[in-house]
């Protein structure tokens, strides 16, 4: 397994926060004004060649006390070369947003209207930034710690 | 342009800017199965373009996850792919484990792979089914449905359940198979393939079926990867990426199959390669069978084997050995006497906590099960996986199913992510239908297999 | 071929009793149609989630419905007298299940089909619907996560029960 960590380090010292490696996941913590560089540089470069955003979430650490407060999460797969990676940015709660990456890989359209949705987290150049698994009239965003899991919200009519 | 004429019809008005017509399809639509709303704005016949709305089953799964220890998170993953939930099943307690370090006996390892399959079979059956009743087939849906009824026969007698079986524990599965199983199961497999004879017959070189569904619902291999699409979808476009070949998790290292790729990535492929990957599958559970070893099903929070005489009461087994020489007495703190004299009874029994949930016959037969069962069932009481995060990724039946756990040392997951593998397909959705008719969207839509349990979590 | 003498004893009973001599017997009119009803009934299946694959097996040759005679489910609710509500329904499916239930034609039952339909079952979270009770009037429940198909036919006997004896109005305080 080549590894891949060393490979962004030693390409963009300055982008990288931190990264690890846990179970034989590797993972590197972005800066996040570095996203969009690290991330058409991991698309485009050959050796690597990350043709699939697999997976794209978010991790809300308020539970936990920590600032900033949200990870976003991506998951990365090549299906040439056969390998992945997890890449994290770190949104705090004042400046709730990330560029999008929609322009690279169109599955992150779906995913990042689900963060938006889920955790707040907004996506700067995303084309159609609404709720997709809930309903528009939806307050709060369910998936942040600070939302009550049993917390109903009141029925709306037929919507047309 | 003589008939035109004597309707009176001008070049002009044939040439005249028509207006789109926006049309609502779902989320009840007898076709749409499952939930999901389609919007769409149709030219005469043809689609101009979709909106696809999902989120009508959105039940939480990620959110409840969090309020339940480990193991309370295993009924949940059942109800994700509802058609295919054993691997839901597996696939979340393989992150788990990974997150723990752990690896499962070899023997639990041949179930779940031969469970996988029985369950990847019926989710074919189903989608197959499915798709070629809404085209008007019902003689082959209800053939399917007979064949997905053997293999349900099966699942039940091994997990006790039809549906929602709740089958593995983290660190194994909850009992191994029944006496006999083996034998029935070869059996219904040769019952399910005179099914999949027949309905091939029917069906695939049928001139209405290979009408409705060639060089409809195309995507290229470029945009289904650039959509992230897995699974049977991307293998019908021509790449052969299937996980259970590109990193073999379990044992699927050591059985050979092949994994069918279409060429053009229309609806037909996509069905010629369901059927031929359950023919794969239950080429799989065949040599999984023959290659099966007979031993333990489940290893503790060390990755140790338990064996199954381990959970017995060791006093009711004669074991007394130690017992003389410890005067009982009264604990003033109410901690017990036995505690700290145990070390010196059995000097050979490590101070272990298990991870795995003792087998049901010793949770309901005897006191010392039912306090294990009671210990790790607790919240607050389980053991708790280090702290960190893990993505371990399986083949479902749709493509690609990946739990993404996070831990923060606690007996409950801080956060469980499913990657549906139905996501993507219905993100690129639009794509296939747009240019097509509006009879295609069921022909395409069928092919998708959107399971909505799993789409919208 | 000789008759035996109790042979002959039970032609002569039929002959007898008024069978076959013209008469009448007497009935409600509203019995006759509770009877007819009840067996010839059009189900809207509106599947959702996990229960729908135990409703196909129900409905499918293994289990057949169609012994019954509810058979045939109508997808339009226009055309269909029960509602069978198969799976869980979500905050955002309500309102549809609300519409398609008011679209249905008089006299109209809802069968809730699995435990989440009853009682909102162990999704006791922000986005579900806790029984579908609280927005629609439920006649027969299903219970069991999903049910078994047996449990549905039971159900689905006690739904007959109830449509024979309801006369002309399925919901009379309506």
């Amino acid at each position: 397994m080549t590894d891949l960590i060393e490979v962004i380090q030693n390409k963009f010292p300055d982008l990288v926060e931190s990264s690890h490696s846990q179970c034989g996941d590797q993972t590197v913590v972005l800066k996040k004004e570095g996203l969009l560089t690290v991330m058409k540089y991991v698309q485009h470069e050959p050796s690597l060649h990350f043709n699939m955003l697999m997976d794209l979430t978010a991790v809300d650490y308020w539970a936990q006390l920590r600032k900033p407060r949200f990870d976003v999460v991506y998951h990365l797969y090549s299906t040439t070369k056969n390998h992945r990676l997890r890449i994290k940015v770190q949104v705090s709660e004042k400046e709730c947003e990330v560029d999008s990456l929609t322009s690279f890989w169109p599955s992150a359209n779906w995913f990042e209207r689900e963060v938006w949705d889920m955790f707040g987290v907004k996506f700067k150049g995303h084309p159609n930034m609404k709720r997709i698994l809930m309903y528009e009239e939806f307050k709060g965003h369910p998936l942040r710690k600070d939302y009550m899991y049993n917390k109903r919200q009141p029925l709306v009519g037929p919507v047309n | 342009m003589s008939e035109y004429s004597k309707l009176d019809v001008t070049q002009e008005t044939i040439d005249a800017e028509t207006e789109g017509m926006t049309i609502n399809m779902g989320p009840a639509h007898p076709a749409m199965h499952g939930v999901v709303r389609l919007i769409m704005n149709l030219d005469g016949e043809r689609i101009r373009k979709v909106d696809v709305e999902i989120g009508y089953l959105h039940r939480a799964f990620e959110k409840s996850a969090e309020q339940a220890g480990y193991l309370q998170v295993i009924p949940y993953t059942d109800r994700l792919n509802y058609v295919s939930p054993l691997i839901n099943n597996f696939g979340y307690a393989s992150a788990v484990e990974k997150l723990m370090g752990i690896e499962t006996t070899e023997r639990c390892q041949f179930i779940r792979v031969i469970m996988s399959e029985i369950s990847r079979v019926s989710d074919h059956l189903t989608c197959v089914g499915a798709s070629a009743m809404e085209l008007g087939a019902f003689t082959a849906f209800l053939y399917l449905m007979k064949a997905r009824e053997y293999l349900y026969e099966l699942v039940e007698e091994v997990t006790g359940a039809r549906l929602t079986i709740s089958y593995v524990r983290i660190g194994g599965v909850k009992a191994d198979f029944p006496e006999g199983f083996k034998g029935r199961a070869l059996n219904a497999i040769k019952e399910v393939r005179k099914v999949l004879k027949e309905t091939n017959q029917l069906l695939t070189r049928n001139r209405i079926f290979m009408d409705r569904l060639e060089g409809i619902g195309l995507i290229s291999q470029e945009d289904a990867i650039a959509h992230g699409i897995t699974g049977p979808f991307l293998r019908s476009t021509g790449c052969d990426f299937d996980l259970r070949k590109a990193s073999p998790y379990w044992v699927y290292d050591r059985i050979d199959f092949d994994v069918p790729v279409g060429s053009r990535g229309d609806n037909y492929d996509r069905y010629l390669v369901r059927l031929e990957e359950m023919e794969q599958s239950m080429r799989i559970i065949e040599k999984a069978f023959a290659l099966m070893k007979e031993g333990s099903i489940r290893v503790d929070a060390q990755g140790k084997e338990i064996p199954a005489s381990l959970m017995v009461d060791e006093a009711k087994m004669g074991n007394t050995k130690g017992f003389w020489q410890f005067e009982p007495q009264v604990d003033p703190t109410l901690e017990g006497t036995a505690k700290k004299n145990q070390k010196a009874i059995y000097p050979d029994v490590e101070d272990k906590k298990e991870f795995m949930l003792p087998a049901k016959e010793n949770t309901y037969g005897n006191i010392e099960g039912l306090m294990n069962h009671f210990k790790l069932i607790m919240i607050g009481h389980g053991t708790s996986p280090p702290k960190g995060e893990v993505y371990f990724p399986v083949e479902g039946g749709n493509g690609e199913l990946g739990f993404y756990v996070v831990s923060d040392g606690t007996d409950r997951p801080y956060r469980v992510r499913v990657h549906p593998p139905c996501f993507p397909i219905m993100s690129a959705l639009p794509k296939m239908l747009e240019g097509d008719m509006v009879a295609d969207v069921i022909a395409t839509f069928g092919s998708v297999n959107m399971i909505a349990g799993e789409l919208d979590r | 071929m000789e008759l035996t003498a109790p042979q002959k004893e039970n032609i002569q009973k039929i002959e007898h009793s008024n069978l076959f001599t013209p008469g009448f017997f007497s009935s409600k009119v509203s019995e006759v149609v509770g009877w007819a009803r009840k067996n010839s009934i059009f189900q809207f299946p509106m599947v959702t989630a996990c229960c729908g694959m135990e409703y196909m097996s129900v409905a499918c040759s293994h289990y057949d419905i169609d012994r019954f005679g509810a058979g045939f489910p109508r997808f339009s609710p226009r055309q269909s007298d029960v509602l069978f509500v198969v799976g869980t329904i979500s905050h955002k499916m309500a309102p549809v299940m609300k519409r398609i239930y008011e679209q249905m034609t008089e006299p109209k039952w809802v069968v809730a089909f699995g435990v989440c339909t009853c009682t909102g079952g162990f999704y006791d979270n922000y986005a579900t619907v806790q029984g579908i009770d609280t927005i629609i009037p439920v006649d027969v429940y299903i219970p069991g996560c999903p049910p078994r198909p047996e449990t549905v036919i039971d159900g689905l006997i006690k739904l007959q029960e109830k449509i024979e004896h309801s006369g002309f109005e399925s919901r009379p305080g309506k």
